[in-house]
């Protein structure tokens, strides 16, 4: 009897112990988050981008793996938590340039300041009376789709003389580009500059250039494609392999798209009415369309990601006095809106919006635009506080 | 092909235990004079303090321990599966080389057989009972699981996150120093002092991402280098009324870095300090067992370097294990089934982000309810289930994970 009671209470622990789905944390909803590939990805792309996934997420640079030796990060997921928005704590700064053109700086250490070093090197402190601007890093979801448009529809939706009288000139930011990088299919070039889109100003050409330079100005990493280590300038032997830049940037071409939410609630869709009624949209593109990919997963494929990739002019609160490439101080690129109500689950919280974090809350991003967006923003202060509340909880939705 | 000394002296430890084994008789330990010998003992003696084989006509004794588990880890609703683990397989010996003079080394296997560490080997000369000397490879007195560690002891399959993952658990470097017990009345008091090799820049980077004293165990020539070129100091002071529990503060700390290279400052020196209190008692009433530690780190590390390695770190860990059927059960005298929790709560990085004045994250906390099943003091079968909810650095939405255990250890 005795021997039984002990079988039998043996036998309903096993029972609880193959229950571990049942108490354990459920997944939470693919919209809830930023991370995730595209849909439609083939066995083989799927493993390049964990690949890439693990690289980006999990690869730490210390003192001995080539970590500066002056830095402004230690990692691509110290700027990009869950594929986020960045947090003042990983601001960062670039100095040196003032107008279209060259940066003067760049014997001084621009563009970037290295704001942090290993123990025994000094980091850099800005020269003084150099221009400069700090910056937050973006979000990082979606950027296969944004670098498959084609440059002809930059092209077409550029408007550099305000032909169409709307108030907003926005144009493609013809630049330089490094040799290491390629041509994207139906790439546009005239007199040697190409249609540059990623950055805050627009200035990379692609994924590769963004992700080469990023390894080497905020992580100090040194590669095939930027040889030159930021402390002294001189070129060095790799400290990454090529074929994990090329991972991590297939990782972020595929990069699910932001999932919108709540699009069927009535305030966000008369948000989204309101939003073009102000002219938001005019700048904010809600869908653009992709040309060829070899990803076939985001080959010609429309997409929502409320932006134009274009350069306007934001007006003097936003105009740092200083500018990358061929943009002008006062021009930004339109950054994308999607996956902006998810920005504070990567921001610790609460919300840093615009280039540098300064603002706190949508409406207060809303509130700095200037320049072309400034008839748009006195639309929206002229909105009742519904209207106001269902703008700014269409754009959440995002 | 060339073999280390650390890996040649392995080697050896090994090749004798098992000769020893070979020609073993054991000898039964008689069960109450064990439970004496523990109202007398401290933290301390665990290293000593653990069933071994006796031979004859041999001054040796051997013992052990295998730990060994499966595990199902779901972590914000994905699982790797089911998994089984061989945790690890320790071996320890002691000799007595003369009436005062004893010798004991532990080694330890982790991931079967990948990881090999000499956790403790060390020669004690015993002078008085209040000044013993000790010297090798030594276990710094941290905390009370860091010398008390032995599977078999703890209801648990993962070790505190405070012990291990923060301070470097099991942690032991080649060093010198001395210990002492005395005793009055119901009281007992005991001290412990080295000077050892201290920790190394891998505290301050590292793949963890953060200020991490385990970093430190990765670094070759942990018992031939000390990279800073200044000893460290570790000590301990304990206290343990039969009737009440046990008490201990401990301290470490030294400079960690490599200040000076070819007699060239080539960093500011930079220094770890690590306070921990450990305590143990038994409510007699209940028989309910309560054990913890708690612990601080503050580590120095440049202005000019990132808030990523944090300067002061916190945890604590507590397990309460309350007996609750004790009988035969088949030929096992005094087979105990046990209830069990665990509280595990570590802070990597204490304090505020210079940018936002807000609140550093990178935290744990983890809540183990357990069973588990005794059939004899040195055996323990245990069923775990931990929910642990994870910070980052930034105070993101928590990562929550939760995990099965299923395993035994047991000394052999």
């Amino acid at each position: 009897m005795r021997m039984k009671s002990y079988l039998f209470g043996s036998l309903l622990l096993l029972p609880l112990f193959f229950s571990c789905e049942v108490l354990a944390p459920q997944e939470p909803e693919e919209y809830e988050l930023l991370d995730g590939p595209v849909e439609d990805l083939t066995m083989a792309e799927a493993q390049r981008f964990i690949k890439g996934d693990v690289a980006f997420n999990d690869q730490i640079f210390t003192v001995e793996t080539g970590l500066g030796p002056i830095f402004t990060g230690t990692s691509c997921v110290s700027c990009h938590a869950g594929d986020g928005k960045g947090h003042p704590f990983v601001k960062f700064t670039r100095f040196g340039q003032s107008f279209p053109g060259v940066n003067e700086y760049l014997k001084q250490g621009g563009p970037q300041l290295q704001n942090r070093a290993i123990p025994g090197y000094e980091p850099e402190t800005l020269p003084p009376g150099a221009p400069h601007t700090d910056l937050i890093a973006p979000i990082v979801t979606g950027l296969g789709f944004l670098d498959a448009v084609t440059d002809q529809d930059l092209i077409d939706m550029s408007d550099p003389d305000d032909l169409d009288g709307d108030g907003i000139s926005g144009r493609v930011h013809w630049n330089t580009r490094p040799d290491y990088v390629k041509d994207r299919p139906e790439t546009i070039s005239v007199d040697g500059k190409y249609i540059t889109r990623f950055g805050k100003k627009g200035n990379m050409y692609d994924l590769l250039h963004q992700t080469a330079d990023a390894y080497n100005q905020d992580i100090g990493i040194t590669s095939y494609f930027e040889p030159y280590e930021t402390y002294s300038g001189d070129k060095m032997p790799s400290e990454i392999d090529r074929q994990t830049i090329s991972d991590v940037v297939f990782y972020l071409k595929t990069l699910k798209a932001p999932i919108p939410r709540d699009q069927d609630d009535p305030d966000v869709m008369a948000g989204k009415a309101l939003f073009g009624d102000l002219q938001c949209a005019a700048c904010h593109k809600p869908t653009l369309t992709t040309g060829y990919s070899p990803i076939v997963a985001i080959s010609y494929k429309e997409f929502h990601p409320y932006t134009d990739l274009l350069l306007h002019d934001m007006g003097p609160d936003l105009d740092d006095g200083y500018t990358e490439g061929y943009a002008h101080s006062y021009e930004w690129k339109t950054p994308a809106l999607w996956g902006i109500g998810l920005a504070k689950d990567s921001q610790g919280g609460q919300y840093f919006l615009l280039h540098d974090g300064r603002a706190r809350s949508i409406e207060e991003a809303i509130l700095y635009h200037g320049g072309e967006a400034e008839n748009s923003k006195n639309l929206y202060l002229g909105l009742s506080q519904t209207e106001k509340d269902q703008v700014l909880k269409f754009i959440e939705s995002l | 092909m060339k073999i280390s000394t650390l890996n040649f002296l392995k080697i050896n430890l090994l090749i004798i235990a098992i000769c020893c084994f070979g020609s073993a008789h054991a000898q039964e330990e008689d069960p109450e004079k064990g439970e004496e010998n523990n109202e007398q003992e401290l933290n301390m003696d665990a290293v000593f303090s653990r069933p071994t084989l006796s031979f004859d006509k041999v001054p040796v004794t051997v013992g052990g321990y295998l730990e060994a588990n499966t595990m199902h880890r779901t972590e914000e609703g994905i699982t790797d599966g089911l998994s089984f683990q061989a945790r690890r397989l320790t071996i320890f010996m002691a000799a007595s080389i003369s009436e005062r003079i004893k010798f004991l080394t532990e080694i330890e296997f982790e991931d079967g057989g990948k990881e090999v560490a000499i956790e403790f080997a060390a020669l004690d000369v015993a002078f008085h009972p209040l000044f013993n000397f000790r010297g090798g490879i030594v276990m710094n007195p941290i905390g009370a699981f860091n010398e008390n560690h032995d599977g078999p002891k703890w209801e648990f399959v993962e070790r505190p996150d405070v012990a291990v993952n923060m301070l470097a658990a099991t942690l032991s470097n080649a060093g010198f120093g001395m210990y002492g017990k005395t005793y009055s009345g119901n009281w007992i008091f005991g001290y412990e002092a080295y000077l050892t090799n201290g920790f190394s820049s891998r505290i301050i980077s590292n793949e963890q991402d953060k200020t991490y004293l385990p970093a430190h165990k990765d670094g070759d020539n942990l018992f031939e280098d000390n990279l800073s070129g200044k000893a460290m100091f570790s000590g301990k002071l304990a206290v343990k009324n039969r009737k009440i529990g046990e008490i201990g503060v401990s301290y470490m700390g030294g400079t960690y870095n490599k200040f000076q290279d070819d007699g060239e400052d080539v960093e500011d020196q930079a220094k770890v300090d690590v306070f921990a209190i450990d305590w143990n008692t038994t409510i007699k009433a209940t028989g309910t067992y309560i054990v913890g530690e708690a612990a601080w780190i503050w580590a120095e590390t440049p202005d000019t370097y990132t808030q990523q390695y944090g300067n002061k770190q916190r945890g604590v860990f507590m397990d309460i294990v309350q007996p609750v059927y004790k009988s035969k059960i088949f030929e096992w005298e005094d087979a105990t089934f046990n209830v069990a929790a665990r509280f595990d709560y570590v802070d990597w990085n204490v304090g505020r982000f210079k940018e936002t004045n807000t609140r550093i994250g990178d935290q744990l906390l983890a809540v183990t309810p357990g069973i588990s099943f005794r059939p004899t003091p040195k055996t323990v079968f245990r069923i775990n289930y931990r929910y642990e909810w994870n910070k980052d650095i930034l105070n993101n939405p928590t990562e929550r994970a939760a995990t099965w255990y299923m395993g035994f250890s047991s000394y052999f």
